[in-house]
């Protein structure tokens, strides 16, 4: 291929993704202030003159604050615990930990619906325990809320500090210790200042997952609203306009929030810059210690384990037979048979995995594209491309969803416009859109990795374009494709904050199923479909994790 | 006619101009080693050989056919990458038969010529093996049997012993150097090490900021440097300011010593003059008003012989080879030249 013809497709594909990521993006901005009449700042007045606006502005905003604040309370001592200290059991608990990874949004907050909701286990023990008569709380508002985020953000930190904690220089701490610095001043200016680039990651992703948090507050919000759900709300109330001038305020608010994290940290890791030695294990003192230690950290496995049971429980109870007893009457594989069994059960299942499916293909496709567009020929479009990429990333979904179903409801080719909502590409799209982030970063991670030299070597052993890509690229890049394919496949199986705006009934998928089982006291059908969702997570984080074991 | 002649050779980076108007010619069965320091256009010289970058001027004929405009894929130039770039995901044997494939060789052929260019290198047997369980001198040979298997033209080494331990480097070298001139094959080998270049050369090319600046057999460079650059580049050298008397004499400080003139031009007499003197050029003799006079501030011992660091109260150093008792650290000497291997060149102007 010449350098012309790369630097010509390079800017085909910035129009592609500009049509697909910026476009509808800019339309939200624009709907906001046009009205029938032309241009308008009505609906921006009467956004800003309403109170329940800046209440869930501002709930969104402390709660993810408060989200970050939490997890990392949580997930960077326990990195510091499972990485830096030597215990009975380390390795399988320190697995365990990184658990509440496997629960898709929705499966999770049902999860803890079920366990501690006001009908849930605990709720239920408690209830017989001390013979009440009423559930002894309900699980609502913020704290419900807060409680789910620190529950599945936490292993943000937690993973993000752990592998940076791994890569520690031994050697830098011994000459540390060498230079007579104690254990506090080792924390504070060696290990930590290391720790930085992990803990602020962490922190963007949590802050970011949170402000576009969708299924906890929708579940347990009630009337605590956050800007998601306020967004949702507005729109059944059939008011789009003002819908929109929410789109833009969240859209403008998660953009602002990652311009502040990348100000301040602009990035770059501390990577040692010698080759260095595995840092040794602190051994907990006494034999007594080391058993405590281990004992509360089992403690804290079944605790971080205890949603993920429930669900796998309460998908073996039968519909209607569980009413005030505190533990199960009975328990029978019967949702599962009916999940496969009854058509309008099964539907759901076939709907997500071929929407997913043809999501991920394509994202796949644009991703392969950009890799050697960007790293391999590099067009003078590679930042452009790269950014459009990432784009869908700093955006929440919501916005994304009312983005595309603005753009796509009109039907004019003039302004590349057509109408899709209301059929069943508009999910697969939206799913293909959301998944470009993760399939973008991790193939052009793969192509960044693979050492260009074998493609020169495959050149100068006679093998042409075809059987390079066939032979040595293809198998180069397996690791990061299927990595970035299978986590792009998993989040569009699960989603529901796009789902849930653009669904029909005919393409509804599974999250949408979970719900309206939820909503009819099928339990035990939704806890089921979670299991599956769960299941199909796990084998994911598994796939991913012995790809970073190979050397 | 040559068989591989490069001529007018010119590829700019950017503004950076990385080779400049190159010329070079390679006879059958020529080993030229391309040796320089690093960012001098060696190794832009060997991938414009490859055909992985091409020239912005200049051509590259092989055995009379224009081979400037053909891809990589058409060159059937064989190549040993600086770090080999073996297909990690490829056993030892389908790394081998990777060209072979690429020209249509199968079946019992195929086997025959992956155990061929195995056994070449000594690694007979290898075929099932992980590349990535290899140590750095088998991987190497890999490396080398693959580029060789399918029988090239040429073979172009990239830094191919850069990535190996000293001790494994200078048998590698020397396995290297015998199979090449068994083979007979005409090869090009870039290398930052003039120990490399002399060993695996019939002859070098020394190239400077794109340029050459001098192609000649390791005698010939070592022993008639043509630039002030040659002489420091290759072997050791001191460097001290001179003026030129003739073209077999300057003065240093007040001393008159016989020297080679090393151009460009004749001598002028009287103008300033740079002398690049090898320590087996100068002697240590005892301190007399007749000879330069020096203070020895270090004494680095070899075996047979040790180099003695000589400065003179004037700030001229001096690295002088001599027997390992000749001198203590601290004692004053005189110096005396000896004539061979004394450079002088004029001074940059």
């Amino acid at each position: 291929m010449t350098k012309r013809r790369a630097g010509w497709l390079g800017w085909l594909l910035v129009a592609v993704l500009v049509w697909l990521v910026a476009y509808p993006l800019a339309l939200v901005l624009v709907e906001g202030v046009r009205g029938s009449a032309g241009w308008t700042l009505d609906e921006v007045r009467r956004f800003a003159g309403r109170s329940t606006e800046w209440q869930a502005l501002w709930a969104t905003l402390w709660l993810s604050t408060a989200s970050v604040v939490l997890a990392g309370a949580i997930g960077v001592p326990l990195a510091f615990l499972f990485e830096r200290v030597d215990f009975p059991g380390r390795k399988l608990l320190g697995t365990l930990v990184a658990l509440p990874a496997v629960l898709p949004p929705l499966v999770g907050v049902v999860a803890f619906l079920f366990l501690y909701g006001e009908t849930g286990f605990i709720g239920r023990f408690v209830q017989y325990l001390f013979g009440l008569e009423n559930p002894p709380w309900r699980l609502a508002g913020p704290g419900a809320i807060l409680l789910v985020h620190a529950y599945s953000m936490y292993v943000y930190f937690y993973l993000f500090c752990r592998a940076a904690l791994s890569r520690l220089d031994g050697a830098m701490l011994e000459a540390a210790s060498a230079l007579g610095a104690g254990r506090w001043r080792t924390l504070v200016h060696v290990i930590l200042p290391h720790l930085r680039p992990a803990i602020a990651g962490a922190a963007l992703l949590t802050f970011m997952t949170s402000l576009a948090s969708f299924s906890a507050p929708y579940i347990f919000g009630g009337g605590y609203r956050v800007m998601t759900t306020q967004i949702v709300f507005t729109r059944l109330n059939g008011d789009d306009r003002l819908a929109m001038v929410e789109t833009a305020a969240l859209m403008l608010l998660a953009l602002a929030a990652m311009a502040l994290f990348r100000r301040a940290d602009p990035g770059g890791s501390l990577a040692g810059v010698g080759k260095g030695t595995a840092p040794s294990l602190a051994r907990a003192g006494s034999a007594r210690a080391r058993a405590g230690i281990a004992a509360a950290s089992w403690l804290l496995a079944v605790i971080l384990l205890l949603p993920h049971l429930t669900l796998l429980l309460v998908s073996f109870v039968p519909v209607g037979t569980w009413t005030t007893e505190p533990w199960p009457p009975e328990f029978s594989p019967g949702n599962y048979a009916a999940l496969f069994a009854e058509p309008e059960r099964f539907r759901p299942l076939v709907n997500s995995l071929w929407m997913a499916s043809v999501a991920t293909a394509a994202a796949v496709g644009i991703a392969l594209a950009a890799g050697s567009l960007v790293v391999r020929r590099r067009v003078s479009a590679r930042r452009l491309i790269e950014g459009l990429l990432g784009l869908p990333w700093a955006v929440p979904g919501t916005v994304f969803a009312i983005a595309l179903a603005a753009l796509f409801s009109v039907y004019s080719p003039l302004t590349l416009r057509t109408v899709l909502v209301g059929t069943v590409w508009i999910l697969p799209l939206a799913y293909l859109i959301r998944n470009l982030p993760i399939t973008g970063r991790s193939v052009l991670a793969g192509f960044r990795q693979l050492d260009p030299a074998l493609e020169e070597a495959a050149a100068s052993l006679g093998a042409g374009r075809m059987r390079t890509l066939r032979r040595i690229v293809l198998p180069g890049l397996a690791p990061a494709l299927v990595a970035g394919a299978t986590l792009a496949f998993v989040t569009s199986l699960g989603d529901f904050v796009t789902s849930i705006m653009l669904y029909t009934y005919d393409t509804r998928p599974i999250s949408l199923e979970i719900l309206g089982s939820l909503r009819q006291g099928d339990m035990g059908v939704a806890a089921a479909y979670g299991v599956l969702l769960m299941i199909a997570s796990a084998m994911v984080f598994a796939l991913g994790s012995r790809g970073e074991a190979r050397p | 006619m040559a068989f591989l002649e490069l001529s007018g050779l010119t590829k700019n980076f950017q503004s950076q101009r990385a080779v400049d108007g190159l010329s070079l010619s390679l006879e059958r069965g020529e080993v030229l080693a391309l040796l320089g320091p690093s960012g001098s256009g060696k190794t832009t010289t060997l991938r414009l050989l490859a055909g992985f970058e091409s020239p912005d001027a200049g051509t590259v004929v092989l055995d009379g056919r224009d081979m400037t405009a053909l891809a990589p894929v058409a060159r059937r130039f064989g190549m040993v990458f600086q770090h080999y770039a073996l297909f990690p995901h490829l056993d030892v044997g389908a790394n081998v038969a990777f060209g072979l494939e690429s020209r249509g060789v199968k079946g019992a052929e195929l086997a025959r010529r992956v155990d061929e260019a195995l056994t070449l290198v000594d690694l007979a047997g290898f075929e099932r093996r992980p590349v990535a369980n290899l140590s750095g001198g088998q991987q190497q040979r890999v490396a080398l049997a693959r580029a060789l298997a399918p029988e090239p033209s040429v073979l172009l080494l990239d830094e191919p012993l850069s990535n190996l331990d000293p001790a494994l480097r200078e048998r590698t070298r020397r396995e290297l150097r015998a199979l090449v001139h068994r083979l007979g094959i005409t090869a090009v080998v870039v290398t930052h090490e003039q120990e490399d270049a002399f060993d695996l050369g019939d002859r070098i090319a020394l190239l400077r900021q794109g340029r050459l600046e001098q192609l000649g057999t390791a005698d010939e460079l070592y022993a008639t440097p043509a630039t002030a650059f040659v002489a420091a580049f290759i072997g050791r050298a001191s460097e001290v300011p001179a003026t030129i008397l003739s073209d077999r004499e300057a003065r240093v400080e007040s001393f008159t010593w016989p020297i080679r003139w090393g151009g460009p031009g004749a001598p002028v007499s009287g103008a300033p003059g740079r002398l690049l003197a090898r320590p087996e050029g100068l002697r240590l003799a005892d301190a007399a008003p007749s000879r330069l006079a020096g203070t020895v501030t270090g004494r680095r011992f070899t075996g047979a012989v040790a180099y003695f660091s000589v400065e003179t109260a004037s700030g001229l150093s001096f690295e002088i080879a001599g027997n390992p008792a000749a001198a203590r650290e601290g004692e004053t000497v005189g110096i005396e030249a000896s004539g061979a291997g004394l450079h002088l060149y004029p001074a940059a102007g």
